[in-house]
């Protein structure tokens, strides 16, 4: 469990990166909280030739908040949106502090980070899911200036992305505030990765749920949006009897594979627990 | 404290444990903590498949990588192996090769071995050894290896062990005539003891004493030492093995690990200083690991719930190797021998089976087969009360061995010294009653509650091991003791603590033998240069046969003081009396560190006393004897999830004479955390190539602090009377209880009958699934 050999160069700016990731090819990867990429490299799985330490780019760790806009630098620690007490998160984005609580262990959310998780987008990961569901932006930097790509065509697969050759991610930015939103997730111990996750967002409009959304995480090779699901919960009014008709409608639409922790039964009637439980926690959280 | 007060005893206090200081001050020196410039460091190419024929190894390439020193395989150390040997019939003996040089039987045996200047180097060179291995048709169960391929030419229908350990001439009709017979399967999975401290070694060639020296993360210094001779053809005393702090063992390291072998071969084939640091994947995947059982099981009841007869078939799946020196008859033989426990089980038949399969090899891990015989005598009980509609601890109450049946001979032909059985379980219902255990409801989760009866046989001396007949025979231990000119003393032993806090124990009891303190007492360990040949630290042994016999020592020491005392003060030694660190004659003292400056350093002053008096040398080779306990857990189960989580936890335990209960805690508390693992959490897998599925933390699920409660403890206290300590062997239990309390609590919540280890949330809802569906 020890790395192959590869370079390592620490820039301190975004622009800095991008010129060297131009320069160095797509074997060279950037180095955030190195959560993920880190282990790869022990076991061999991820050779790169070289790493690109972004951690001193200070200008891509804040979180900025302008009426309904939320925005997230991409090198923000999943423990500093953990811990924000203030107001940027509040009128809409709760969700975001209270989902990190479940990312690994202390440890692992003091270093690893937002842009990092987005960027490595395992289906699992509660930045991702949440960026899907509430149609976050992914604000990209290459060698021909910055781009943006909307969360629905971000994730292109099973650890795969839209994003660029030489292009790295600079912040995500969130222009829709929830009234309601939880998401809700098991695995066997606390803090491992989810065997199936579940985020939920609705407005009440007219004593109505409106502009549902749910996305289902680990089930799938990217977060998964089940629009039909979206659909039946519109119209009808926030009770748990609403919450249980969306969640028993969703195993049909969803063949998780079979994994050591769970068969794809499992996780397809896990799935159906964790949204009736994110609709509950969504409907509380405003409660209390 | 004066000497008139009644009698104060070191044993029996919670004395802080001496290793903590450095320990938690991270200044433990373990394997890997021994610096040496210029080491080279050791990685081992492995095999990538189960099962296959070597028909070419090419190391040409990993030669030319920079820092790349050397690439041995077995044609460059020799084809040495080691072969553990049982002297029975129905015993094959089978060899386990250093480096596999003609067949690969799991996935992860080292072929060849790297030499490199740092760690990352040895990995790229092992990518680069090019084996090729013509595959076989892996055999990964039981029932593929009692019906496929043998994977050892010797084996007969896939066994390297097949013995009818008791054969009960009226069982079955016993059994059929019974007014209730079951007809059961039992089963367990595969687990890693998972040690903190991954396997580690180091070796190297002190060209003053012409030893090749060892630091190894081992629990048997000395067994390391014989199967070093062994395999590379060394006269023992051409050997030392030191083993440094070791980082937790579990049975994991009481066996000798081939990498442990072939760096002590690569040390002295290049002459150079070697170490190898196992990291957590190989530990995974190709360290040792154990518990893969499964138990076809007849048992008769009366219409009271009495059992009338068990007929047992045990099955072990032992992997591809039997592993030095235990021999892969650890399990069967452990579990036919002590499947009765505490119950009183009226006719029995045990047949014992170990399968070669290609995993890796098995190693005794803590509580050996003992998790196993008991999940199936507590799951009968179950069966059985369910059956007869009889209280499940009424029914355990019926045939629980009592009080006055000891001592209790067995249709095992073992005989069971005094324990608490009864009144272990009557006091474990009592505490479930007074923490209302039996009334927790809430909407969405189940609750459950889960009872185990159980013994713990120990401190297995020559006598009991004997009966194994293994080629070496384990139980002994022997101590010797010093006391320097200041009064201070330094005892050795055999033994070989790594977590369980012996310097803490050892001294205690030394301490009340000669009337000393604690602090003045140094235990030395772990290294055969020190020692006398000892067997280490497992089958919960040192406290009773290394304590026993530095004990024994202790006491010799004591009489010599005595006659010091005797000479000083003019009195007869039988008169002296030691305590408070002096040595009295009625009201009149002198301190016990003067006697010794006066040995040492005057002894022209007291002509009459013999020379070299301070030191004395103690054994102890006990029958073994039995600790008892009652486990209980109280389980919730989540109606949407699966998840069973242990909420509380009950252990009233007995193991006579508690010399710490500190470390007695700490022992219970570690082995009932891996006990909810082993119920809960923890398999490691193999998909039909024989691949492992779980070779990383986040496939082999340990638990962590979040999944275990406190814990409630209670001590029951029957001595044992063979030992002067009158304590009993107890590192095991909380291992061996907590799978089924924790099984039978899960099985109360959901009204369940599962018989198999572990029990998982998916599991668990596709039950509920049927539930709803009925």
């Amino acid at each position: 469990m020890k790395p192959a050999a590869f370079e390592y160069h620490r820039v301190f700016d975004a622009v800095e990166a991008v010129q060297l990731l131009e320069e160095l090819g797509d074997e060279a990867k950037i180095l955030a909280g190195g959560q993920s990429l880190t282990p790869m490299m022990n076991f061999r799985l991820a050779r790169p030739t070289a790493l690109i330490d972004i951690n001193h780019c200070d200008s891509l760790d804040f979180i900025h908040r302008d009426d309904d806009v939320l925005t997230i630098g991409a090198l923000t620690r999943h423990r500093t949106v953990e811990m924000s007490t203030g107001t940027k998160f509040r009128d809409g984005y709760e969700v975001l502090p209270l989902a990190a609580p479940h990312i690994g262990h202390y440890p692992i959310r003091t270093r690893g980070t937002f842009g990092g998780s987005i960027a490595h987008s395992d289906p699992s990961a509660e930045w991702c899911v949440l960026a899907r569901l509430l149609d976050a932006t992914i604000v990209l930097l290459g060698p021909d200036g910055k781009r943006e790509v909307p969360a629905a065509e971000w994730f292109t697969g099973f650890l795969t992305t839209a994003i660029a050759d030489a292009e790295i991610v600079l912040e995500v930015r969130f222009a829709q505030p929830r009234q309601h939103a939880a998401l809700a997730e098991f695995a066997q111990r606390q803090g491992d990765f989810a065997i199936a996750s579940a985020a939920v967002a609705y407005d009440i409009v007219d004593g109505v749920c409106a502009n549902t959304a749910v996305v289902l995480g680990a089930v799938a090779s990217e977060p998964f949006r089940i629009a039909e699901l979206d659909q039946i919960a519109d119209g009808l009014e926030p009770t748990p009897d609403t919450w249980r008709k969306v969640a028993a409608a969703a195993p049909e639409y969803i063949s998780p594979a079979d994994d050591l922790h769970g068969d794809s039964d499992y996780r397809r009637r896990l799935a159906k627990t964790m949204i009736e439980r994110a609709f509950n926690d969504a409907a509380s959280e405003k409660e209390s | 404290m004066t000497a008139n007060t009644a009698p104060f005893t070191w044993v029996g206090q919670p004395r802080e444990r001496h290793e903590d200081a450095r320990m938690v001050r991270g200044r433990g020196q373990f394997t890997d903590d021994v610096a040496r410039v210029g080491a080279l460091h050791l990685a081992f190419v492995r095999s990538p498949i189960a099962a296959g024929r070597i028909l070419s190894i090419d190391t040409s390439d990993a030669l030319r990588i920079d820092g790349v020193r050397a690439v041995l395989t077995a044609v460059d150390l020799g084809e040495t192996e080691l072969t553990a040997v049982l002297e029975r019939d129905g015993f094959v003996p089978t060899s386990m090769p250093m480096l596999a040089f003609d067949h690969v039987r799991y996935v992860g045996e080292p072929i060849a071995v790297i030499a490199a200047t740092d760690a990352y180097a040895a990995e790229d060179g092992a990518e680069h050894v090019f084996v090729d291995i013509e595959p076989l048709e892996p055999i990964t169960t039981i029932d593929d290896a009692a019906h496929h391929r043998n994977i050892h030419e010797a084996a007969t229908q896939g066994t390297l062990v097949d013995l009818q350990m008791f054969e009960h001439p009226e069982v079955e009709s016993l059994l059929n005539g019974a007014h209730l017979t079951l007809d059961e399967v039992f089963t367990a999975a595969r687990l890693n003891a998972a040690p903190m401290e991954c396997r580690a070694t180091l070796a190297e060639i002190d060209e003053r004493s012409g030893q090749l020296v060892l630091h190894t993360s081992t629990q048997v210094p000395h067994q390391v030492r014989s199967g070093i001779a062994q395999a590379l053809g060394m006269a023992e005393n051409a050997i030392r093995v030191i083993a440094p702090d070791v980082g937790g063992g579990f049975g994991l390291k009481c066996v000798v690990g081939r990498e442990e072998v072939l760096t002590a071969a690569v040390a002295r084939h290049l002459g150079q200083t070697v170490r190898w640091s196992e990291d957590r994947r190989d530990s995974l995947m190709a360290s040792f690991s154990g518990h893969e059982q499964r138990y076809g099981v007849r048992a008769g009841f009366t219409e009271h719930g009495v059992l009338v007869g068990i007929a047992v078939d045990v099955e072990c799946d032992i992997g591809a190797y039997s592993a030095y020196p235990f021999t892969c008859g650890v399990e069967p033989l452990m579990a036919c021998t002590e499947l009765p426990g505490v119950y009183k089980v009226g006719a029995y038949s045990a047949r014992g089976r170990g399968y070669a399969t290609n995993k890796a090899p098995t190693a005794p891990y803590r509580g050996v087969s003992r998790p196993q015989i008991v999940l199936v005598m507590e799951r009968l009980m179950e069966k059985a009360a369910t059956a007869l509609n009889i209280d499940p601890i009424e029914i355990r109450r019926r045939n629980l061995i009592a009080p006055t049946d000891f001592p209790y001979t067995g249709p095992n032909l073992i005989t069971y010294e005094p324990g608490s059985y009864l009144e272990s379980l009557d006091r474990c219902d009592a505490e479930i009653d007074r923490l209302g255990w039996r009334t927790r409801t809430a909407p969405g989760f189940r609750y459950g509650l889960g009872i185990c009866c159980f013994s713990e046989r120990s401190a297995y001396g020559t006598t009991t091991m004997g009966a194994r007949k293994m080629g070496m025979t384990p139980g002994y231990d022997v101590s010797h003791i010093t006391m320097d000119p200041t009064g201070s003393v330094t005892v050795t032993t055999g033994t070989c603590g790594h977590g369980q806090g012996h310097e803490t124990t050892f001294a205690q009891i030394v301490a009340d033998e000669l009337g000393i303190d604690p602090a003045d007492v140094r235990l030395r360990q772990g290294d055969t240069d020190i020692s006398s040949y000892g067997w280490g630290t497992f089958a919960s042994r040192s406290l009773v046969i290394g304590g026993g016999a530095a004990l024994d020592a202790a006491g010799k020491l004591a009489e010599s003081l005595k006659i010091v005392a005797a000479a000083v003060l003019e009195a007869n030694p039988e008169d002296v009396r030691l305590a408070d660190g002096q040595a009295w004659v009625d009201q009149v003292s002198v301190p016990i560190s003067e006697l010794a400056r006066k040995v040492h350093f005057s002894a022209h002053e007291i002509p009459d006393v013999p020379f070299r008096l301070l030191e004395a040398r103690g054994q102890a080779d006990p029958d073994g004897c039995f600790s008892n306990a009652t486990h209980a857990a109280l389980v919730r189960v989540d109606e949407g999830t699966g998840e069973a989580h242990v909420l509380d936890y009950i252990v009233v335990e007995d193991c006579g004479v508690v010399v710490n209960p500190l470390i007695v805690d700490g022992q219970v508390r570690g082995g009932v955390a891996q006990g909810i693992g082993a119920a809960l959490y923890e398999r490691l897998s193999y998909d039909e190539d024989g691949q492992p599925q779980s070779a990383t933390f986040m496939d082999y699920l340990v638990p962590t602090a979040c999944e275990i409660p406190d814990l409630h403890i209670f001590h029951l206290e029957t001595p044992n009377e063979a030992s002067k300590i009158g304590a009993k062997g107890m590192g095991e239990g909380g291992a061996i209880g907590a799978p089924t309390a924790v099984l039978n609590a899960v099985n109360d919540a959901l009204g369940s009958d599962f018989d198999m280890l572990p029990v998982l949330p998916s599991h668990i809802l596709a039950m509920l699934a049927t539930e709803e569906r009925t």
